[in-house]
């Protein structure tokens, strides 16, 4: 049997939808998993892919320092990189914020809210900085296909994936792309 | 600081209204009106005239949204508008704009704060041959230097009405190089009614007297002239001058055919292809042989309403054209009583308010019948249903100029010039890199070569032929033909040095398309704006050949997919340039991979003020 395809996963300013999306794949999850082996996901927990992964799909755009990194991680390691969701592809609801500046954001958060007890906006080293505003994954890295929805359904993730495995553009029929 | 105050004899919107039917279809018209006296739409205007017309102002204000040259935010009693063309920036206008704001104290594209000026850029504004050009209040300045300018600032800051400026500010010539056998000698107006009435006639009718050639009452006569002249036009083998080369005959005969109780005459003057000024030349020196080619075609398709639809750019020929027109009236040539005959034609003038895509014809037809210039559906054709879904015929001016001709001369005459399948002659703009731009009459067939030579530009290393959306020519392509056989051409030839920066050229016209897609399709208004930011990616030397890929990507999807030629030509230039001048491209190519769209590290830089953290973490 050949070695099967190596995929990573990781959601960045998202909401886990997506992820949650793709395990509504339900039983055939298992004949996937006769195809594929997952690298880095939050899956299995693993943190860090080693070496290079077959695809990489990200879920969520790019609200802070962190997400960039992971994301130039993901493109380092992953032969072809797949964005993911509403989030990854236009910033999607976290993108909101956009029409705010990040300052009127904190302080609308930290330093007037309502309950707001010892008011400051947290500096703490250990937290990634805020971008100025959310960003779509392809404002900062090349990205190879575009998996649409919010989320993408179960039967387009499987369509996907099998597509992809089978060495085909991961076109998706009409009623995949149908969301009312 | 609602009103202009150097609008002489100010109007009122009333008495605006009051000059115009309570008919929607007049709402552009009323809407270029109150520009022109107040120097913006206000939302005052906008309720008296929704009420005049009883249309909503919603529409109202859809239509000043949509056309450039209305705007609903005063402008300043002084607006300037500076034509940023290819050749305008090759002729240094961006330097011109710069000066001219620092002098004023204003900023692009606001209004000064006491009211007084504001100053913009536009589209090309048909001036290319004596650039840079800009319009103050809807006049053209052309051959702006600095100390033009100067000249301009101070009569603004003394506040002297525009009226009153020097004439010579408003100079526009002709720069007529080349004349072949159409313009070669004046037209004597009704010269051409008169032989295509007379062909109407027997030998015995030819040789008495005019007049009693077509007796009113013999209406065989009428009709039988009509018919000849069709039959010369299908002689000419006339093809449409617009661009798409559609032949004359056709056109006319379709739209006589179809049964209907109106049909429309409509000329193309919406000349918005930058680099194109043949219409303002021949509407300022043969509007006789435009109208009269109009008459000529509303006598053969039966149609007694003409309409000369012209870009708002060309304002400043209205009282020109009007006196023409009214003194053809004077003459019999137009009105209730053609020559006598009993049979009516008249042309009415409908301005624009700049839009590129109005000289698309369905768009064009929206726009008369006062709504946004957007196309309408490919079918039906306007010959069967345009203006009010009345048979219409659209051609443009120079092809009624022909026309004009062929009906004075004969079909055979006319077909015995140019090629096999492109007959008589052309109109070709000249501008850019070269001795003497202007208009140059040639035979088609013409290589580009020839003219080259006649402007004194053989240097050149390219030619855009037919504007942003035609071809653009190398060296090695100089002995290629003008003509529908090989190179297809609205007239337009612009000119690029030895020393010029394509990829500038390719800069300029994608903001171009970008600014004028209508909006309707989404290839055409989701891919000019892409393009124009790749084209913007690599000018900042951040192109990757990813980008490129994706440039040749999307130009493949709007020509296959756009609704309409806007869309479906906006790409070429972008085409023919990555494959002909690929040098000035790679020059500004960033090495290697896939550079952020942005600037990574700055954009935690707010959060760096907020937080006060300077550590590693807090970098990119």
């Amino acid at each position: 049997m050949a070695s099967k395809v190596k995929v990573a996963t990781c959601s960045l300013a998202g909401c886990f939808g997506c992820h949650m999306s793709f395990l509504d794949i339900d039983e055939r999850l298992l004949d996937l998993l006769e195809l594929i082996e997952f690298d880095r996901s939050p899956i299995n927990d693993i943190k860090t892919i080693e070496g290079i992964v077959d695809f990489g799909f990200v879920e969520g755009g790019l609200c802070n320092a962190e997400n960039v990194h992971l994301l130039k991680h993901f493109r380092e390691h992953c032969r072809v990189l797949v964005s993911v969701g509403e989030c990854a592809i236009t910033g999607g609801i976290p993108s909101m914020r956009n029409h705010h500046t990040l300052k009127e954001c904190l302080y609308e958060t930290y330093i007037r809210g309502v309950g707001v007890e010892n008011a400051h906006i947290p500096d703490d080293a250990e937290l990634p900085l805020l971008l100025d505003k959310v960003y779509p994954l392809h404002a900062v890295v090349r990205v190879d296909h575009y998996l649409p929805g919010c989320p993408p359904s179960a039967d387009a993730f499987w369509h996907f994936l099998t597509e992809l495995i089978a060495g085909r553009d991961p076109n998706l029929p009409l009623q995949l792309l149908r969301y009312d | 600081m609602s009103q202009a105050v150097t609008t002489q004899a100010q109007e009122s919107v009333q008495q605006i209204l009051q000059k115009h039917p309570r008919d929607a279809g007049e709402l552009l018209q009323i809407l270029v009106a109150v520009q022109h006296a107040y120097h913006w739409v206000s939302e005052e205007a906008v309720g008296l005239i929704a009420e005049h017309l009883r249309v909503t102002r919603a529409h109202i204000r859809g239509l000043v949204g949509f056309y450039s040259f209305l705007s609903d935010s005063f402008l300043g009693d002084y607006v300037i508008y500076l034509s940023d063309n290819i050749t305008d920036r090759m002729l240094g206008n961006k330097e011109i704009g710069k000066y001219l704001c620092s002098r004023l104290g204003v900023k692009l594209g606001r209004v000064r704060s006491d009211g007084r000026v504001s100053v913009h850029f536009t589209s090309c504004t048909g001036m290319c041959d004596q650039g840079p050009a800009a319009l103050v209040n809807g006049r053209p300045v052309t051959r702006l230097s600095r100390e033009r300018a100067d000249r301009m600032v101070d009569l603004i800051m003394a506040r002297t009405p525009v009226s009153d400026w020097p004439p010579e500010l408003f100079l526009v010539e002709d720069n007529f190089r080349r004349s072949d056998v159409l313009f070669r000698r004046a037209f004597e107006p009704g010269a051409a009614l008169k032989s295509a009435l007379l062909r109407g006639g027997d030998e015995t009718l030819k040789a008495i007297q005019f007049e009693e050639a077509v007796d009113p009452a013999s209406g065989i006569a009428w009709k039988r002239g009509a018919d000849e002249t069709l039959k010369e036009l299908y002689r000419s083998d006339l093809r449409g001058r617009g661009g798409a080369g559609f032949k004359a005959a056709l056109k006319w005969e379709a739209c006589r055919d179809t049964p209907a109780p109106e049909r429309y005459v409509v000329c193309n003057a919406d000349e918005g292809e930058p680099g194109t000024f043949k219409d303002r030349v021949m509407l300022s020196s043969y509007a006789d042989m435009v109208f009269e080619g109009m008459t000529l075609c509303g006598y053969v398709v039966g149609s007694s309403q003409g309409i000369l639809y012209i870009r708002q750019e060309y304002w400043y020929l209205k009282a020109h054209l009007e006196a023409v027109l009214a003194r053809r009236r004077e003459a019999g040539l137009l009105g209730r009583n053609l020559l006598g005959t009993g049979h009516a034609f008249d042309i009415a003038i409908h301005w624009g308010a700049g839009a590129y895509i109005c000289g698309m014809e369905s768009a064009m037809i929206e726009s008369i019948e006062g709504r946004r210039g957007k196309p309408r559906k490919r079918w039906p054709l306007p010959v069967v249903a345009g203006v009010e879904k009345r048979p219409t015929v659209v051609n443009n001016v120079e092809t009624f100029a022909a026309v004009a001709m062929v009906a004075l001369k004969g079909g055979a005459w006319f077909a015995g010039h140019g090629t096999m399948h492109s007959t008589g002659t052309k109109l070709f703009c000249v501008s850019g890199d070269c001795e003497r731009p202007g208009i140059y009459e040639y035979p088609f067939g013409v290589s580009a070569r020839e003219i080259l030579r006649d402007c004194g530009g053989l240097d050149a290393q390219a030619v855009q032929v037919s504007g942003p959306s035609g071809t653009t020519i190398t060296q090695q392509e100089f002995d290629r033909a003008l003509a529908y056989e090989d190179l297809t051409t609205v007239g337009t030839f612009m000119i690029f040095g030895p020393k010029r920066d394509m990829f500038e050229v390719v800069q300029n016209f994608t903001h171009f398309f970008q600014h004028e897609s209508c909006g309707l399709c989404t290839p055409c208004r989701v891919g000019t704006s892409l393009l124009a930011n790749l084209v913007d990616r690599v000018a900042a030397g951040k192109g990757s050949p990813l980008d490129l890929e994706e440039v040749q990507r999307i130009s493949h999807l709007m020509k296959t997919t756009a609704h309409c030629g806007l869309g479906q030509s906006a790409p070429n230039h972008l085409v023919d340039s990555l494959a002909k001048f690929r040098g000035d491209w790679d020059k500004r190519m960033m090495v290697g991979g896939f550079e952020p769209a942005f600037d990574l590290d700055a954009s935690l830089e707010e959060a760096r003020q907020l937080t006060g953290r300077d550590d590693d973490a807090a970098h990119l």
